[in-house]
């Protein structure tokens, strides 16, 4: 057996060097301490711009558990996220503002609609399983377009903020911390879930189903679990989003964001605990000091996924090992 | 709903499935011999559309606007095969979509600089812009008699094209099994980049003659793309026939969808539930029926792999 199909990158990679194993925690005290900083700088701006920036990774971190351990390349994880969101929109709409019934109960639904759309789509592969899963998530984005409750294409603002239940008003940026404190699990459950038998189990069947399904594992049923769950998770982001931005639209789910979710993980590292992390701060960075400085922010995305593509396939957080190798 | 009715938009399904089809064609044909995914097709056909506007705004003649949109569509399509996208065939799908959407960003920031963020006018001809008596009371705009008429003649031209000559037995053989046919002795990469030219024209030739009936605006590739890419995945990718009776399929369900659906749960169901359904339903109806004949044939109607 020599088929190696898009794996090759988590394998398993020499114990990080000290100042490496400590550098989660490096960033986790400085991003911790941004709200306390950052006004005194007059950039109050960015503590909302990392918030997102943060939230956006908690997404990308749960596609980058189905992409690149499991070798499923979906196309729809943005419609996962829609479900979380519209599910906090659902609530606020009839009355209920609590933060920790909305988001727990956005994962939930994510989940459900996985389970539907996984249970179906798992069953193809290659292109038809990107076309399935892009499909799915038209459907979705579809739906909310017509859902005229919820303001259809224009979108729902959400006017009254969300309750933080226990944590209110302790401080003006507790939602920052809240969030922080779910990235910073998400990264920590990444990186355990690749030791993991889990883990290994889905690695293995992206290396090579037919061999594990001959050696009895219930290749399907992990396939499937992995997706659900990496979905729950997407959800949760979604449900995040609708909380920080205040406002749901249906544009959160256009195919193209789908696209761009991947496009940050592959920038990361697939199959990395950094991965996601890098991939979504050095894209969002990228557009959001391009857009500040021209209307043309587009392009110069398009080149840098071009060079990623052709000179660093195996993403950003694999540039460190490459360097260590030489070394 | 008469009959009258029902004919106008069967017409108009049967418009939008052509047009889907000169989009698929192309796409088909690229996916299925060299197993490359290409997002850019959709700014291919956006390059179409608005060089064909702005070449019939600005001299007034249409026929010669298609023509010289389709010529520098195929010029761009030509330096991007060289480029880029001859460089993709050997790496796996997920490169190709992400290196296809850079392209796609690169290509909507370009039409935003040669031609502002708004959509354009793109006029309709000025021989074509009445109406022709089809039936007795039935109307029907000469300019999408046009269209029929033209995806007709391509759809016609391509099958003997495919199906009649030399070139077209390369093309299916590489489609069937590309080792195989290059084993054989077949230049399959030269093949290749003729049906990717040959693609990029059928392209910018949709694009133009969608313009006149749709906005001619920027995203308007990525928003075509995907029906065209149901209707490749509905048709078994790689065959030209599967495509082209699932670009019809695609192109009647989603009119007859749109302007069937409401009216009918309007006169089934409580009015603001019908309001809400009728779109969705309308909008969904082409992944359903995608997801339907993936479930029963996981390869599509015509599978052209052997």
């Amino acid at each position: 057996m020599s088929s190696v199909p898009l794996s090759s990158q988590a394998v398993s990679r020499p114990r990080a060097s000290a100042p490496l194993r400590f550098a989660p925690w490096v960033v986790l005290a400085a991003l911790a301490a941004i709200p306390l900083v950052a006004p005194a700088f007059g950039l109050d701006y960015y503590i909302e711009f990392v918030r997102r920036v943060l939230i956006v990774t908690i997404a990308a971190a749960s596609l980058n558990v189905i992409l690149g351990y499991g070798g499923m390349v979906a196309l729809g994880h943005a419609g996962f996220i829609g479900v979380g969101a519209y599910t906090v929109v659902a609530l606020v709409d009839a009355g209920f503002d609590q933060v920790w019934l909305a988001w727990p109960l956005a994962m939930l639904a994510a989940a459900g609609f996985a389970a539907i759309i996984g249970a179906i789509s798992l069953r193809t592969r290659g292109v038809y399983f990107i076309m399935i899963t892009l499909a799915f998530a038209q459907m979705l984005y579809y739906v909310a377009v017509s859902l005229s409750t919820y303001g259809g294409d224009d979108g729902y603002g959400i006017y009254s903020p969300l309750s933080l239940g226990w944590f209110e008003g302790w401080h003006p940026h507790m939602l920052y911390w809240i969030v922080l404190a779910l990235a910073a699990a998400a990264f920590a459950l990444v990186g355990r879930l690749a030791g993991s038998r889990f883990g290994k189990a889905l690695q293995g069947i992206r290396d090579n189903e037919t061999r594990m399904a001959a050696m009895g594992y219930p290749v399907f049923a992990i396939k499937l679990a992995a997706f659900v769950g990496a979905a729950a998770v997407a959800g949760l982001a979604g449900a995040m989003l609708a909380v920080n931005n205040a406002f749901v639209s249906p544009s959160l789910m256009h195919w193209t964001e789908s696209a761009t979710l991947l496009v940050m993980v592959v920038l990361g590292g697939l199959g990395r605990r950094w991965g996601a992390p890098l991939g979504v701060a050095v894209w969002m960075t990228l557009a959001e000091v391009l857009k500040l400085h021209t209307a043309y922010w587009h392009w110069p995305m398009g080149v840098a996924l071009l060079l990623v593509v052709f000179f660093a396939p195996r993403g950003l957080a694999a540039l460190a090992d490459r360097r260590r190798e030489a070394a | 709903m008469n009959t009258i009715f029902v004919i106008e938009q069967l017409l108009n399904g049967i418009g939008y499935g052509f047009m889907l089809f000169m989009l698929a064609a192309g796409l088909t044909l690229v996916f299925g011999i060299m197993d490359t995914m290409n997002l850019a097709h959709g700014s291919l056909y956006m390059a179409g559309a608005y060089v064909a506007a702005k070449v019939h705004a600005g001299s007034g003649f249409f026929v010669g606007g298609v023509l010289i949109a389709v010529a520098i569509t195929v010029l761009i399509a030509f330096l991007l095969e060289m480029v880029i996208v001859r460089r993709l065939y050997q790496r796996d799908h997920l490169a190709q979509v992400l290196a296809t959407f850079g392209i796609i960003l690169i290509a909507d920031d370009l039409v935003h600089a040669l031609w502002g963020p708004s959509p354009i006018m793109a006029p309709t001809p000025a021989a074509l812009t009445g109406p022709v008596q089809v039936l007795d009371g039935l109307p029907y705009p000469s300019y999408r008699l046009l269209m029929i008429g033209t995806g007709l003649v391509v759809a016609i031209g391509l099958y003997l094209l495919v199906n009649r000559t030399r070139l077209g037995m390369l093309v299916r053989a590489g489609a069937s099994n590309r080792r195989m046919a290059e084993f054989m002795g077949v230049r399959v990469a030269r093949v290749f980049s003729f049906v990717f030219a040959l693609g990029a024209a059928l392209a910018a030739l949709a694009g133009a003659l969608m313009g006149p009936i749709s906005a001619v605006q920027i995203g308007m590739g990525e928003s075509i793309l995907i029906p065209a890419l149901v209707v490749i995945v509905i048709g078994g990718i790689g065959s030209i026939r599967g495509a082209f009776v699932a670009s019809l399929l695609v192109g009647m369900i989603d009119t007859a969808g749109r302007a069937f659906l409401p009216p009918l749960l309007r006169a089934v169901l409580p009015p603001t539930l019908a309001a809400d359904l009728g779109p969705a339903l309308a909008g969904i109806a082409m992944y359903l029926l995608m997801a339907t004949v993936l479930s029963l044939k996981p390869a599509g109607l015509f599978p052209a792999r052997s």
